[in-house]
């Protein structure tokens, strides 16, 4: 049996008094496209916090691909095959689009520690970003600079950045968060044609895009996991409605 | 005559701790509560110096004229705060620059007002001789700083802990966005901790008048100590300034009076320490 | 490069190489080399303060650490370059030491605990009297000869010095264009991005720092053989700060900034000191309007003029090329 992509156990974090995951356990399979949902203050990107390093955890284990991720600095997970995306944007608001691309890319790059050598001279590195840049469609705009960008653009980036890591688990934290129907649609598309090779973890409150997306569903309430399921397994649970209805 | 040594030399440690303590409490506040490091607060220091040298030489009453001398300077730390600074509030690195501008003006002036030599202050008249106890003498100025610094540390500590602006400060030095929004009135509260801490500066200053005199570059001697009490004792913790304040006080002074030489050095290694261990010194409370 | 690139910094380095015989008279010559040697300084404290957003404020103690290090080796009977060498090193160690420290606390923390370790090896400087001569401070007995060439006349130092300020200024611009600039200037502004991206941020922060050093390391060799001499006075605070502000003053986004923010405090700072005793008052003046009113500093804001100027001369022209490619 091969090793789930990310293996989550017993993770706990607490804020002051506050816990803020409680005793949360996940796992998701290679390839799989698992959606996480959960009121507003459920622990959603707490939890992928914990995964990436942002935050430490105060006990549990996170594992990628049977490998154990706690004790590592966030580079080292990224430099195992974790992505991520940021709900509120986290990008380089006065660097070009194509940019923004590269740093992704050196990010794993040894180019990386070079004082010496010309950036820009690096062909490959910006053919590559503007490779990444096209699959979001946003080719024509590689030589603008963020800030000068509109809102769905910038989302756009935010995703481009993490693929072009090629990641082997990409954390989506809401993808579709502030865009317009056309965009969704177009967001959805792009998601859809990931490669199987990709295992995605997905926070997202739209839920016609994610219920399409998804394959199993995690349901998280108050910092635990509440419900977990297929699609259709969740849909019917009558705690989802009670989550979601207030009984 | 060694037991001489060793308490005289103690008590200047523990009254140059005190000294500290006035100096870096403020600093530590003001730092805790508003993020800026005022770079400005040893100069303020060397000014209450100059302005209690200079209103002694007119007659004053000594404990008078550091309270004078004290809000005079805690005067113009309300300038500073609301004329200067308040201009590039949000600006946190462009906020420590321009303290740091500040206490060079300050400076200059205290050199064109004062000269360059240094200026003696009198110690009160009837603390000028020393205490005999057991046949040996003690500084009867030194100790009444050490008194005057545990009743100032008492004192804040219940500003602190046991009124309502002590209660409002913690709240901004623990979580500012929390405060603002439970309706403190942060922007009075900014100027009445910078008028606290440049009071207790000044007053240090008069108090450590007769101890190390008022001579240029007093500030520059005493704000990297006031910096290394707060990195060795923790931001905005009134208790790590208190700590802090006596270990460096020793270590200093120690430092000086048994290895001249390697006075710095000394102080060199506890920081090191604890950056190393503990980056937010012994009792921090918000990051450095 | 482009074109007129180019052809601007063959200029500027033709006027810079005339230098010496257009002026003529030794102690303009001699400013010109302070001026150089503070270029370096501001240069190399940029490398922090403009890349990497991180002020410090201790720079001048590299001043002390290579400055001293340099001249008890000499003193002690080491020819000119092994001291020179070993001094350099001496120093840069110590960087990465002063790194690791400084960079235990991010932002103000680390304005604070420079400030502390550039005052504490001012203070060992001073306190120390055994080994730095304390408050008299300490003579080199002679400029070196590198390849043999006499460097004692004021040109032929002006020279010197400019080469050695050349190729750091090649280096520096090098690293300001590399990827690891890039990675950088991306920590600057993002520093938790950069770590997702992953990105060892505090490496990056420390390797800066020592690199910083490094230079700054190599300014306090060109300040020591320039006076040939070097006591506490020369790495205090205030140096530290004359250095940040040279910094701030020229603009630290840019690679010139820093050179003409030296050139400036430089000439003001002789000029007025021979006139009036009032220089820190000035300079403590300069450091608040500078920063209240000017914060990106001039070489940037001259820049922003021209460019003003310019799309204001061609409208339709400058508007075409903003405009994205649709």
């Amino acid at each position: 049996m091969t090793a789930p992509a990310l293996e989550i156990a017993g993770l706990n974090k607490r804020f002051g008094g506050l816990p803020a995951t409680k005793n949360v356990s996940l796992t998701v399979m290679p390839g799989e496209r698992r959606l996480i949902i959960g009121p507003n203050g459920a622990g959603k990107t707490t939890l992928f916090n914990l995964v990436t390093g942002d935050l430490s955890a105060d006990s549990g284990s996170v594992k990628l691909f049977g490998q154990e991720l706690m004790g590592m600095r966030t580079p080292e997970r990224v430099h195992r095959g974790l992505a991520r995306t940021y709900q509120i944007l986290t990008l380089f608001p006065r660097e070009k689009l194509v940019h923004n691309v590269v740093l992704a890319l050196l990010g794993l790059d040894k180019l990386r520690w070079n004082p010496w050598a010309v950036l820009t001279g690096h062909r490959h590195l910006y053919d590559q970003a503007r490779e990444a840049l096209a699959q979001v469609g946003l080719a024509a705009s590689a030589e603008r600079v963020v800030a000068e960008t509109s809102y769905g653009e910038r989302r756009r980036l935010e995703l481009a950045m993490a693929l072009a890591q090629k990641p082997k688990v990409l954390l989506l934290d809401e993808p579709l968060a502030g865009l317009s129907q056309g965009e969704r649609q177009t967001v959805r598309e792009l998601l859809g044609k990931v490669p199987r090779d990709v295992t995605i973890v997905m926070i997202e409150h739209d839920m016609d895009t994610a219920l399409g997306f998804a394959e199993r569903i995690t349901l998280l309430h108050y910092g635990e996991v509440i419900v977990e399921g297929t699609r259709a397994e969740v849909v019917a649970d009558r705690r989802t409605r009670e989550v979601y209805l207030g009984d | 005559m060694q037991w001489q040594f060793w308490i005289i030399q103690t008590l200047n440690s523990v009254a140059f701790g005190g000294l500290l303590f006035l100096l870096s409490s403020g600093f530590s506040l003001i730092f805790g509560l508003m993020r800026i490091p005022n770079l400005a607060h040893g100069a303020f220091f060397m000014l209450g110096a100059y302005f209690g040298y200079s209103l002694l030489a007119r007659g004053g009453n000594f404990w008078l004229v550091a309270l004078v001398a004290g809000l005079g300077v805690g005067l113009l730390g309300i300038a500073l705060e609301r004329f200067v600074l308040r201009q590039i509030s949000g600006n946190e690195q462009g906020q420590v620059l321009v303290t740091l501008g500040v206490s060079f003006i300050i400076a200059d002036i205290c050199l064109l007002a004062w000269t360059g030599d240094p200026m003696p202050l009198p110690a009160p008249q009837a603390l000028r001789r020393p205490l005999i106890i057991a046949g040996y003498a003690f500084p009867t100025y030194r100790l009444v700083v050490l008194v005057i610094a545990l009743v100032a540390a008492v004192g804040l500590y219940f500003l602190m802990e046991r009124t309502r602006i002590g209660a409002m400060i913690r709240a901004g030095v623990d979580d500012m966005e929390m405060a603002r929004g439970v309706g403190i009135p942060v922007s009075r509260l900014f100027t009445l901790v910078f008028l606290l801490g440049s009071t207790l500066a000044g007053i240090g200053g008069v108090l450590g008048g007769p101890i190390l005199n008022a001579y240029p570059g007093l500030d520059a001697d005493m704000l990297p100590l006031a910096l290394i009490v707060v990195i060795l004792g923790g931001a905005g913790s009134l208790l790590g300034a208190f700590v802090g304040s006596f270990a460096v006080g020793f270590l200093y002074n120690f430092g000086i009076a048994l290895a001249p030489d390697l006075a710095y050095f000394v102080l060199f290694l506890p920081m090191v320490l604890v950056l190393v261990f503990l980056p937010q010194g012994l009792f921090g409370r918000v990051q450095l | 490069m482009t074109r007129w690139n180019a052809i601007w910094l063959a200029i500027v380095a033709a006027l810079l190489i005339a230098v010496p015989t257009v002026i003529g008279n030794e102690f303009y010559v001699n400013m010109a080399s302070q001026v150089l040697i503070y270029a370096l300084f501001a240069l190399s404290i940029n490398m922090m303060l403009g890349y990497g957003g991180m002020v410090s404020l201790g720079h001048a103690g590299y001043l002390g650490l290579a400055g001293y290090a340099c001249i008890l080796l000499t003193i002690n009977g080491f020819d000119q370059l092994s001291a020179a060498i070993l001094a350099l090193a001496f120093s840069t160690v110590m960087a990465g030491f002063f790194g690791m420290l400084s960079l235990r606390a991010p932002g103000l923390g680390f304005i604070m605990i420079t400030l502390a370790l550039g005052q504490i090896v001012w203070g060992i400087a001073y306190r120390a009297n055994d080994l730095t001569g304390g408050d008299n401070g300490l003579r080199l007995p002679a400029r070196p000869m590198p390849f043999g060439i006499d460097l004692n006349s004021a040109p032929r130092f002006y020279y010197f010095a400019l080469a050695v300020v050349a190729v750091a200024l090649f280096f520096i611009w090098r690293f300001s264009r590399s990827p690891f600039g890039a990675s950088l200037m991306g920590a600057r502004d993002q520093p938790r991005r950069m770590s997702m991206l992953g990105h060892n941020v505090w490496l990056i922060r420390w390797l800066t720092f020592v690199l910083a050093g490094f230079w700054g390391s190599v300014a306090s060799l060109l300040f020591v053989y320039y006076n040939l001499f070097l006591s506490p006075h020369a790495l205090g605070l205030q140096q530290s700060a004359e250095i940040l502000l040279m910094a701030i003053l020229g603009g630290a986004s840019s690679l010139a900034g820093p050179i003409v923010g030296a050139a400036i405090i430089t000439l003001v700072k002789n000029v007025i000191s021979s006139y009036v005793e009032r220089w820190n008052t000035l300079l403590g003046a300069i450091f608040v309007i500078v920063i209240i009113f000017m914060p990106y500093g001039l070489v940037p804001g001259c820049r922003e003029l021209w460019r003003r100027i310019a799309q204001r001369r061609k409208p339709s022209a400058s508007k075409a090329a903003s405009e994205p490619a649709a």
